[in-house]
């Protein structure tokens, strides 16, 4: 089936496929999973449902999204693409529909039902936006006649209009700190940087005088004054869980942590499985980062290479959002822990992501650099 | 709708571009195409060279992070203050044989975190399954609270601690503690005193080596934990415990309110032993509140009554004025400021002072003192300590009471013990000075030799006087109301007092306080023993009087203790050592 003599659809893909990447993906799935055990029994208990409901509801789209993730990385580059900018006009759609007929939840808009299961249309938007960002970065680097770098700006715009509109101010700075780093590989004039980091900073202020609630989050941050509970429960969650953890189940005060199964499913991690763990999670993640933006520095292709570092880039820095959050690095802001954190929505989405990474990572040996590899693979070059 | 038109456009765009991309670097046709391409890979690689340091140093700075939390102390999270204050060490308090008095015991107190209770309903439930006695509704409104530390019960027993631990409620925990133990219970209750929740000596010995300093050791932290160098007593735990089972006894078996008694040793000062019931368990002071706390051998002042008479006649023959040979005329009462002064048991005759002292005559005791004067009575009184408070180490000493004003009606009533109100303690140790020779030495509940005590001692009167007034207990042991005192081969001496007490006011014919101060062996005094009863309804032999209760228990109490206080007993004819062969 997998033979290397007659490559069929799944031999090509067992033979090209980055193992690393996928084993690092399945490897975050299954802390996530496991972690669910320590992090949601109180929340449900709080709700009142069945101590499991939401490890069965993890349990539950683990399948579709490996699923998702594993079918995606079957695509070409060019499949890829394609999906992208259908995925993007379909989130996109349905995010300007969640305006008028979405569930409000918590004073926002990020949430449409259809067929019986809630989606989070933002979430499918960000890997999407992504591709074709890098696609419209890639035609403007080949051919500087067309407007990609122009279109792409234009694309930003429409979708940072539409996460305000919601409002969700953190998948904003987070779509915007990918989009940013992106312009910027792909040869951003130093002007604009400054320009565009002008324009992040007026924005930021702009945040801060208009909308309160993030006025609050910051004041508090920078004051730590006020409201802190959630920020200060995961500190002492993660001090108390000492470099070794307290040991499975034995968290006292995963207890009391708003959120303990999505944002700050970090906390309870440390709590109940060590600082030592933690820090095996955030080398996890920095490993994805640092080899998909390797594999970037070593990538012929300027939309492969554009791809696959804004997608890494997403999962890196929406992992570092949320672990700072943890950490009291950054205000409190509501962000998952990629592929981590509960939520079937994201986790699906998240899976789109790391789909498109690994369809992208494929080896492809007509373009590849070796001679050129900042970071050198670990994994065995297939023969050619 | 445009955008999604754009999008198309793009779309149709790609189609060409990708399969241009595709083909086209091979065929090498467009060459300024290479070179863009080329410049703007090198530019995106330095580009992405930055990225990855710059994600370099935000994971340094989470490791970082990390990393100091990693160092931080678990215990600082929570605000609950050291545990040293609750370790802290006590002394022991050992009798003078070196047998336990109060100990320290660790057990575990039982807190709770209220920010980190999921339920307090739950945890108030749960809780009481171990802990019936608890009040619900003021544990959950503790867990209810906005502290972030409270106590829910102190000083748990074991089991108790591991039944809370199998409950598994999140957000109690448990502080080992040191409890004060007092494995003889109320036996020395009053002498040892007890502690508060927080270990501070609050009565007795207890509160003594606070005051010492112990206090403000813990207070520095110097006491936690710390094995402190025993203290030891001058009690004998064995005759401590005989002495309150006969008075616990007597205040039963002669109905009365109270009772209590002390042994003292002569020579030394030392307290062997003393009790007063009712009384309490120094391990929970709180039962058998209030009454039980008073002591009332050093903290309660009466009229002593005939007992008194004792310090009288020691005081005419001290004086001079007065000779055991001298008589005085009790045939008729004296009258004084519309107050008659009778004799109880009325001879109605002249009587010589052994007589006075053995049918207790109140108008011969009068006479002396009349004798000898006001100045004089006052000065003597003052000299034995009887109208001073007692200096000792019990914190809890009541000063006694006297007339603001002697007058010569004053005079006459204290003679026998009226208007001057008296510790028993003190007048126990008044006594101890009429019959060791005449040295007054204060009392002391922690061990003395004779010679610190000879250096403490004041000479309150003559050897001849104290030698006059061993002769004159003992007549009155053996001819006077002190018979029931008598222990065969102990000579007892002493002079019972059953005084009316002062009920709203007046004098109440029908309660009594009685005491029976002795000394035995009366020969050579080495102890002695003061008993009182307050308020008897009967006696031995059916009457209420000090001889037929109060002279009782000391029988009791030197027939059980003499022999445990290393006294010989003289069996012969003549009150001497007999020699027995068997």
């Amino acid at each position: 089936m997998v033979s290397r003599a007659e490559r069929g659809p799944v031999a090509d893909w067992f033979w090209t496929i980055d193992r690393l990447f996928l084993a690092t993906f399945i490897l975050l799935m299954g802390v996530g999973f496991m972690l669910s055990f320590a992090a949601s029994p109180p929340v449900a208990e709080r709700l009142g449902l069945d101590s499991f409901h939401f490890v069965k509801r993890h349990a539950l789209f683990l399948l579709p999204s490996l699923s998702v993730m594993i079918g995606i990385s079957f695509l070409s580059p060019r499949q890829v693409r394609r999906a992208a900018i259908i995925l993007l006009g379909a989130s996109l759609g349905m995010m300007v529909l969640v305006l008028f007929i979405g569930q409000e939840v918590k004073g926002s808009m990020r949430w449409i039902s259809i067929a019986g299961i809630s989606i989070q249309p933002s979430e499918f938007m960000k890997p999407a936006f992504v591709v074709v960002c890098a696609w419209l970065f890639a035609e403007h680097a080949k051919q500087p006649e067309i407007p990609g770098n122009l279109l792409s700006i234009l694309l930003f715009g429409i979708v940072g209009a539409l996460l305000i509109a919601q409002p969700d101010l953190g998948q904003t700075v987070l779509t915007a700190t990918v989009w940013g780093g992106m312009f910027f590989m792909a040869g951003m004039p130093w002007l604009w940087i400054i320009v565009l980091a002008a324009l992040a900073i007026g924005g930021f202020f702009a945040a801060y005088t208009v909308l309160p609630h993030v006025a609050g989050r910051i004041d508090r941050f920078l004051t730590g004054e006020g409201d802190t509970f959630q920020v200060d429960t995961a500190r002492e969650a993660i001090i108390r869980g000492d470099w070794l953890g307290r040991g499975p189940g034995e968290g006292v005060v995963k207890r009391i942590i708003p959120d303990s199964h999505t944002d700050f499913v970090f906390s309870v991690a440390a709590e109940e499985f060590g600082i030592l763990f933690c820090m095996v999670i955030v080398m996890i993640f920095a490993f994805l980062v640092m080899r998909g933006l390797s594999h970037a520095f070593r990538e012929r292709n300027d939309f492969n290479r554009f791809a696959v570092a804004g997608l890494v880039l997403q999962i890196g820095i929406q992992s570092l959002i949320n672990i700072g959050v943890n950490l009291e690095l950054l205000p409190a802001k509501g962000m998952t822990l990629p592929l981590i954190s509960y939520g079937g929505s994201s986790m699906v989405a998240i899976c789109v992501t790391a789909g498109f990474i690994l369809a992208l990572t494929r080896h492809r040996p007509e373009k590849r650099a070796v001679e050129r590899s900042l970071f050198r693979s670990g994994v065995g070059v297939p023969a050619e | 709708m445009s955008f999604l038109s754009r999008i198309m456009l793009l779309k149709s765009k790609a189609h060409f571009s990708a399969g241009g991309n595709n083909r086209a670097p091979e065929t090498g046709l467009n060459v300024t195409f290479q070179g863009t391409r080329k410049k703007s890979a090198s530019q995106a690689k330095s580009r992405l060279a930055i990225l990855i340091a710059s994600f370099g140093i935000v994971y340094v700075v989470i490791g970082g992070r990390l990393v100091q939390y990693g160092m931080a102390n678990p215990e600082t999270v929570s605000s609950i203050g050291r545990a040293d204050s609750l370790m802290a060490s006590r002394p022991d308090l050992l009798d003078r044989n070196g047998e336990i008095l109060a100990t320290d015991i660790r057990t575990v107190s039982l807190y709770a975190e209220p920010h980190k209770i999921v339920d307090a309903d739950e945890a108030v439930e749960r809780l009481a399954t171990v802990l019936p006695d608890l009040n619900a509704r003021e544990i959950y409104n503790k867990l209810k609270s906005s502290s972030r530390f409270q106590w829910l019960r102190r000083q748990l027993t074991p089991k108790q601690q591991s039944e809370i631990l199998a409950l598994g409620i999140p957000g109690i925990g448990f502080r080992p503690e040191k409890r004060r133990f007092y494995p003889g219970g109320p036996t020395a209750a009053h002498i040892v005193g007890h502690v508060n929740i927080d270990n501070r000596g609050i009565a007795g010995m207890e509160r003594y080596i606070d005051n010492q300093g112990l206090a403000d050791l813990a207070a520095i932290g110097m006491t936690s934990d710390a094995k402190l160098e025993p203290v030891r007593l001058s009690i004998d735990l064995r005759v401590q415990n005989i002495v309150r089972d006969v008075i616990a006894a007597g205040m039963k078996n002669y109905e009365a309110i109270a009772a209590g008694a002390v042994v003292l040793n002569v020579h030394t000062g030392e307290v062997l032993a003393m009790a007063s019931v009712p009384d309490y368990d120094p391990n929970n002071p709180a039962e058998g509140a209030e009454e039980g706390w008073m002591n009332r051998m050093s903290n309660g002042t009466f009229e002593m009554g005939s007992t008194f008479k004792t310090f009288t006649i020691a005081m005419g023959l001290d004086s001079g004025k007065v000779t055991l040979n001298d008589s005085f005329d009790a045939s008729a009462p004296i009258r004084i400021g519309g107050f008659t002064i009778k004799d109880f048991h009325g001879k109605r005759r002249v009587l010589t002072v052994p007589e006075i002292f053995q049918y207790s005559s109140n108008i011969g005791t009068a006479k002396i003192a009349d004798l000898v004067g006001i100045p004089g009575h006052r000065e003597f009184l003052t000299r034995l300590g009887l109208l001073t408070k007692l200096p000792t180490e019990l914190p809890e000493v009541k000063a006694p009471t006297q007339p603001r004003e002697w007058k010569k009606i004053n005079s006459i009533t204290i003679s026998f013990g009226h208007g001057v109100s008296t510790t028993p303690l003190q007048t126990a140790v008044a006594g101890a000075a009429l019959v060791n020779g005449g040295k007054l030495i204060p009392p002391t509940f922690l061990p003395r030799t004779e010679e610190e005590a000879n250096n403490l001692a004041s000479v309150v009167v003559k050897k001849s006087t104290s030698d006059s007034m061993r002769y004159l207990l003992r007549w009155n042991g053996i001819a006077g109301s002190g018979k029931r005192a008598l222990v065969p081969g102990f000579n007892v001496g002493g002079k019972t007092g059953t005084a009316d007490k002062v009920v709203n006011g007046r004098y109440a014919h029908d309660q009594n306080f009685n005491a029976f101060l002795a000394a035995f062996p009366i020969d050579d005094p080495q102890y002695i023993v003061l008993t009182f009863i307050d308020a008897p309804k009967t006696g031995e032999g059916g009457g209420r009087t000090a001889g037929s209760n109060a002279a009782p228990m000391v029988r009791d109490i030197i027939s059980r203790t003499a022999p445990l206080l290393g006294v010989e007993p003289k069996f012969g004819e003549d009150g001497s050592a007999l020699l027995v062969s068997y």
